[in-house]
């Protein structure tokens, strides 16, 4: 560290162990320097995380009385399609027969609804896998060898109650944050 | 500049005098591309394309300039105002097949110019390290062109995004919050958009930054050539102008031909009809594709179906996506015989093209639908890129026993050492 500085007092200066008192100023001023510069990358990098606009807290309604057992409809939440599917008693059954020891993703349907509105099974509408909205809530769309939806991209299959059976998907349809204002109205967000 | 007999720049004018003094910029060309630079006499036309690459960059910057004049990256107008270019800016459809059709020809030229690598071992020491700034300039032109061709904001451009950000998902725990902040949204939108504009207006110009470091590295130890045997006298090599200027000049108009010939009566034929579709956030493409060149990375990225051990598939998908391009920066070292030519190299030779033909099994694979029997052949063909590079090569660098070598480049070409002399084999103009 205590390389000569070419004055001739830098020489005096320094102490037994090699240490001069100028070394300080260098630390310091170079310490201050890169702190500072460190500093300067937060906003620079912290001005791609989303914009306030984006980020405001937006919620989406959804009227659920047009929805027949064995349909669905497709919703828009954050701008991102949301899947709101009335569960036939079928399908519940199907869901429940399926061990949970068998799913690569663990999660009864219960887990999945809310109590008492096991038929109503609220997901978003983004594969896990890279994100691609998968098929099953229009009518006559491919639901896939297990009934729920089938993902077009690479072929995930997500069974009634929109868990990942098979296919590269890591994870079921995530459920959002939701709640039942009445019998028929709910409000995710 | 490398080599000792390498002629010297003379300025006569004295304009050109007085600028050497004070800049010698003409000096600088005259040692890097001219008569001052001396090239091996025998380099093939598989050489040609690293002048093309140059050249379609050019290209691309120059489309892309005037491209960027009249598009508006905006996720309202972003779509319209491509379809603006087309219809009403005078000459709009020229520049942006051009550019759109520049790109593919980009990758063409690119491909050719690093399988030209692979085959005659251009890799190897002494040029490691233009190897590896090539590999960097490949990474960049990817990163640029995905992010161009959202640009134009049609169904395969926001699908696209979508996908190919979402591949960052897949990192664990970091991976949510950074695809939310790479994309600005939850989902591809303005933010994204806005930020792949500026991004892919600047990325060219490091492109063109790296390639200047590329062509440094290059002539310290001069061009590589066919035989792979190193240049020993001034009778192996000849001044890149006239020499090469001209092989090159003749090699650009074939290529000129060939691109005009897409770009005038196919102009769609490489691009595909989804991204005429305005972008919509609601509804997946049947069958979502990327451009053709990107297609063997993708039929890597989706052969993984099944947890490997304990890391997810997704997981697992991504990172062979990503190491097989990564796995280039270490053929250098993974490929240990001496000789470097693919003619001297029996076996080398027989695998070069097994992995060629891989490569567009791969491709093929790629760019068709997720289903049965692609699924199983793109895993097959996985395995065995992976085998290529990290089992075979190794083990035919150890074991192979190459052919006799030439004792110079001048042999190979006459059998015999003996000069070249500018002008030698021309006739007399009667
Ligand atoms: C490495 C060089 C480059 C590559 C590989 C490349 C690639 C691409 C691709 C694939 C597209 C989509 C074309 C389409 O489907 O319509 C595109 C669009 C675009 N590029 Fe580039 N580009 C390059 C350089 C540039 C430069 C230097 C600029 C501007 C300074 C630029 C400006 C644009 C603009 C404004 C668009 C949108 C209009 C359109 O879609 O045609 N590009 N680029
Ligand atoms: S995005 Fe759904 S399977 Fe890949």
């Amino acid at each position: 560290m205590a390389t000569d500085t070419g004055t001739a007092d830098s020489e005096t200066l320094a102490t037994e162990d090699g240490v001069r008192r100028r070394d300080f100023i260098n630390i310091a001023a170079v310490s201050a320097a890169g702190a500072g510069a460190v500093i300067t990358l937060v906003p620079l990098v912290s001005q791609m995380a989303p914009s306030k606009d984006v980020l405001a807290e937006s919620t989406t309604e959804v009227d659920l009385t047009p929805i027949k057992p064995g349909q669905a409809i497709k919703a828009m939440f954050r701008k991102q399609p949301l899947f709101v599917r009335n569960l036939t008693a079928k399908e519940i059954a199907a869901a429940n027969a399926v061990p949970l020891s068998d799913l690569r993703d663990p999660q009864s349907l219960e887990e999945r609804t809310k109590d008492g509105k096991l038929n109503w099974l609220i997901t978003m509408g983004v594969c896990t896998h890279l994100g691609c909205v998968p098929l099953g809530a229009g009518e006559g769309e491919n639901r896939g060898e297990f009934g729920g939806y089938f993902c077009p991209c690479h072929g995930s299959q997500y069974d009634t109650a929109a868990r990942i059976r098979k296919g590269p998907a890591p994870k079921n349809l995530e459920v959002p944050e939701y709640k039942f204002e009445t019998d028929t109205k709910i409000v995710v967000g | 500049m490398s080599f000792p007999w390498a002629q010297h720049y003379q300025p006569k004018a004295p304009f050109m005098r007085w600028l050497d003094e004070k800049l010698p910029l003409p000096r600088l060309v005259y040692n890097a591309i001219g008569g001052g630079y001396p090239v091996p006499r025998n380099l093939n036309y598989a050489w040609n394309f690293g002048v093309l690459a140059g050249f379609c960059l050019v290209l691309q910057i120059v489309t892309g300039v005037i491209l960027a004049m009249h598009y508006a990256p905006n996720a309202l107008v972003a779509f319209d105002s491509t379809e603006h270019i087309m219809r009403d800016v005078n000459w709009g459809w020229l520049m942006r097949y051009a550019h759109a059709n520049g790109a593919s020809a980009f990758f063409v030229v690119v491909y050719l110019h690093i399988f030209r690598g692979f085959f005659y071992g251009s890799y190897k020491a002494p040029r490691e390290m233009v190897w590896l700034l090539g590999v960097t300039i490949f990474l960049l032109m990817m990163a640029t062109a995905f992010m161009g061709y959202v640009l134009p904001w049609g169904q395969m451009s926001f699908w696209g995004a979508k996908v190919i950000t979402g591949l960052f998902g897949a990192i664990p725990f970091v991976g949510e919050p950074l695809q939310i902040w790479l994309l600005g949204g939850f989902a591809p939108d303005n933010a994204a958009l806005n930020r792949f504009f500026s991004l892919h207006f600047l990325l060219p110009f490091v492109i063109a930054g790296v390639i200047i470091l590329h062509i440094w590295a290059l002539h310290i130890p001069g061009s590589s050539n066919p035989t792979g045997v190193e240049v020993k006298s001034e009778s192996d090599t000849v001044p890149f102008h006239p020499y090469y200027t001209a092989k090159d000049g003749f090699g650009l108009g074939v290529f000129l031909i060939l691109y005009c010939a897409f770009l005038f009566f196919m102009p769609n034929a490489l691009g595909h009809p989804d991204n005429y579709i305005p972008a919509n956030p609601m509804a997946t493409p049947a069958h979502i594709v990327p451009e053709w060149y990107f297609w063997p990375y993708y039929a890597i990225l989706r052969a993984f179906t099944a947890d490997f051990f304990f890391v997810p598939a997704k997981l697992m998908g991504v990172m062979a996506m990503f190491s097989s391009i990564l796995v280039w920066f270490f053929l250098p070292w993974l490929d240990r015989s001496p000789v470097r030519s693919g003619h001297y190299r029996p076996t080398f030779r027989k695998f070069f093209w097994v992995l060629v033909i891989d490569l567009l099994v791969l491709g093929y694979c790629g760019g068709s639908p997720a289903e049965e029997p692609f699924v199983m052949i793109s895993q097959i063909a996985t395995a065995y890129y992976f085998l290529h590079f990290l089992v075979i090569i190794p083990l035919v660098s150890a074991f192979e026993r190459p052919e006799p070598l030439p004792f110079s480049i001048t042999e190979a070409v006459l059998g015999s050492d003996k000069k070249a002399v500018l002008g030698e084999n021309t006739t007399p103009a009667t």
